[in-house]
């Protein structure tokens, strides 16, 4: 029994440590950013780089929070956490609009600014309150990735989608079908998220399909097992190749030649921007007059050294 | 020497204080007096403790008691269930076809979405009896299909993997408000009048309490756990779980119909988890193919912190609760505390491997085993 008490309040140390890592603030401003990512999603990463750089620069407290498995009703609680906690300000995506605007409807109601970035539409921000939208409209940027694509050639295509959950981004998907022209069907593939069975579903499906002459993937966790799998069947570089977002794989392979172009929707600016913006709002009472637009920019071979550089961290 | 009334040999004297004090729920309550010193320590003035921060862990501890008075109650009888969390979504989905793409009446939508998952929990039940083969298997393979389904039939039929405007068409129907109504309303806006909770500062709502009434999600909780807990310590049926859990075929040879408890366990589970999906898809208006990820882990776990055995026969639905409250108090609380959500899976590994530790150690004590 007396071992038992030892190692319990060896246990209660170690789990304070943390908290008291956390517990130093700088300033009397506070922010939460919360997204619908699962833990899983490293793009996010970027974004958690993003309300860093911003808290310091500008002299905020930033946290960013997120439902562990990607579940929405899960992140819908996170929400009303956040409001009960009484920041001053609220950053999230709007990734469905009946589960969250119940939420940021109470939290904006409550007195809390909120702004949202990444997904959703410059509509429903409105509509649920939210001073703006910063982010890429999804089903705009895939159309501008058919349309491209098209002058490039393609002809038939495969979408991986690796968040079939998220309806939004299935839009990507769509918008980029009505761009090249043609009939979605069943073009888009529900790839899960594990590397290996997207790899090997991508090999399948190509197999399957000989005359697929276009891929494209809706961000790493896609592209880097698809990248994989065309490496192996030997039809790296031959085929076309486009993908959403940007990260270490995805570099080298537009390097190489693999992937055509990248998407950027510049998530920096996304976790960035709604800091700042809710700062100085906050401090002095200004605000920009229009949404923020953070994408789409396509990022091809030329100008790659600064993604490069700063991939995975800030790009 | 007549006078005096035998003593029955088979039963132990044992102190009452000793008796009062060991018991599976031992575990359960030193843990819940462990998180609240902690989080009172730590985040007294987050807002945790104030009326809406209440209603926010309380919420979330609610949804982990409806899932696990099931699970418990089924691992008690020896058997595991892994599809709760697809069945979630998978129910959720249903009520979404049948309510808004058929546009049936709510209430037609709702039964039988219970009688399908019902149907189902019974048919998980009854594979497990026939073939022999571990719940988990046989439960891990409706995981998939479940959850398969859960994603096919809305892609199918709506071309989307999110169903909205539930919560209009069950906007005054009968059995959606016992579902998705918040009750005690007059008493919260009160409590807003009297200045005792915050209010809403602007918008349409400005004046109304931010919390503005107890959700049924929070009643359904408390009734399944009394039930459950009434069903196992005060009923014969009870005693039938316990058996069925502990040595199945010694409870066979004794009459206890095994079969027919662990079918229904199976059933009382998917009942659960049709349950928590009704609340939900009431409460947020839309069904969704994410919904309820590895909620199955959670009831588990939850289970396991209240001091239920793995290996069945032995368990309490009082401990399951406990540990409920504890998972969802801890869940929400380190957001309060302001901790690093990735941190989040360590707390929760931390927590379950001590919760563990510490019903081992209670157990020995209460049957003696060594």
């Amino acid at each position: 029994m007396k071992h038992l008490f030892t190692s319990l309040a060896l246990g209660a140390a170690i789990v304070t440590a943390p908290l008291a890592a956390t517990a130093e603030s700088h300033s009397d401003l506070n922010y939460v950013l919360v997204s619908h990512a699962p833990d899983s999603d490293t793009w996010w990463n970027t974004i958690k780089n993003g309300i860093a750089l911003a808290g310091e620069q500008v002299g905020v407290n930033v946290e960013y929070r997120n439902p562990p498995t990607g579940d929405l009703a899960d992140m819908a609680r996170i929400i009303q956490q956040a409001a009960a906690s009484g920041p001053d300000g609220i950053i999230t995506t709007l990734a469905d609009f009946d589960v969250l605007q119940g939420p940021i409807k109470d939290a904006v109601d409550q007195g809390i600014d909120v702004i949202i970035m990444n997904t959703g539409t410059p509509e429903q921000a409105r509509e649920v309150g939210a001073l703006m939208y910063v982010g890429q409209p999804e089903y705009d940027a895939g159309f501008a990735a058919g349309q491209r694509a098209k002058g490039e050639g393609v002809t038939k295509f495969l979408c991986v989608n690796h968040a079939i959950q998220q309806p939004t981004v299935g839009e990507r998907c769509r918008g980029y079908a009505d761009g090249l022209g043609i009939d979605l069907g069943d073009a888009m593939m529900d790839s899960g998220t594990d590397p290996a069975e997207i790899k090997n579903k991508v090999l399948a499906y190509l197999s399957a399909n000989p005359d697929v002459d276009g891929i494209l993937t809706l961000g790493p966790v896609s592209a880097d097992p698809t990248l994989a799998a065309l490496e192996e069947n030997g039809m790296a570089g031959s085929i076309h190749f486009g993908t959403f977002d940007l990260g270490e794989e995805i570099v080298k392979g537009i390097k190489a030649g693999t992937i055509n172009w990248g998407i950027d929707q510049q998530p920096f600016l996304q976790a960035y921007m709604p800091v700042v913006i809710l700062a100085n709002w906050d401090r002095y009472g200004v605000l920009p007059g229009n949404n923020i637009n953070s994408g789409p920019g396509f990022v091809t071979k030329d100008g790659l050294a600064k993604v490069e550089e700063f991939a995975g961290e800030y790009r | 020497m007549a006078d005096t009334p035998p003593v029955d040999e088979r039963i132990k004297e044992m102190a009452a204080f000793r008796t009062a004090l060991i018991r599976p729920e031992l575990g359960g309550m030193v843990g819940i007096v462990a998180v609240f010193v902690f989080f009172l320590l730590f985040a007294f003035d987050s807002g945790m403790f104030a009326a809406q921060g209440v209603m926010n862990w309380s919420v979330v501890s609610a949804q982990f008691m409806i899932i696990a008075v099931g699970a418990c109650l089924l691992m008690i009888a020896g058997e595991f269930d892994l599809s709760v969390g697809s069945m979630i979504g998978f129910a959720g989905m249903m009520i979404a076809v049948f309510g808004v793409v058929l546009a049936w009446p709510m209430w037609m939508a709702i039964i039988i979405t219970f009688v399908i998952c019902i149907s189902i929990g019974a048919l998980n039940g009854f594979i497990v009896i026939r073939t022999g083969l571990p719940s988990f298997i046989v439960t891990l393979a409706f995981l998939f299909i479940l959850r398969g389904f859960t994603i096919y039939i809305p892609q199918t039929i709506e071309r989307k993997t999110i169903i909205g405007g539930i919560r209009d068409a069950a906007e005054g129907d009968w059995l959606g408000t016992i579902f998705g109504a918040k009750i005690f309303g007059a008493v919260f806006r009160w409590l807003g009048d009297a200045g005792v909770i915050a209010v809403f500062e602007r918008g349409n709502r400005a004046g109304e309490p931010v919390v503005d009434g107890i959700p049924m999600l929070i009643v359904w909780a408390l009734i399944l756990v009394v039930f459950g807990h009434i069903l196992l310590t005060r009923t014969r049926f009870g005693n039938w779980i316990f058996a069925a859990g502990g040595d199945a075929e010694a409870a066979r040879n004794s009459g206890v119909p095994v079969n027919r408890v662990k079918i229904l366990m199976f059933m009382f589970t998917a009942f659960c988890a049709t349950v928590f999906a009704t609340c939900q898809v009431m409460e947020f208006g839309s069904a969704g193919a994410d919904r309820g990820l590895l909620k199955e882990f959670e009831a588990i776990i939850a289970v396991v912190i209240g001091g239920a055995l793995l290996t069945g026969g032995y368990g309490s639905v009082i401990g399951a609760a406990l540990g409920a409250l504890i998972f969802g108090v801890v869940q929400q609380g380190l957001f309060f505390a302001g901790v690093e959500s990735s941190l989040f899976r360590v707390f929760l590994g931390v927590i379950l491997l001590g919760a563990v530790i510490l019903n081992t150690y209670i157990r020995r004590m209460i049957t003696g085993e060594r």
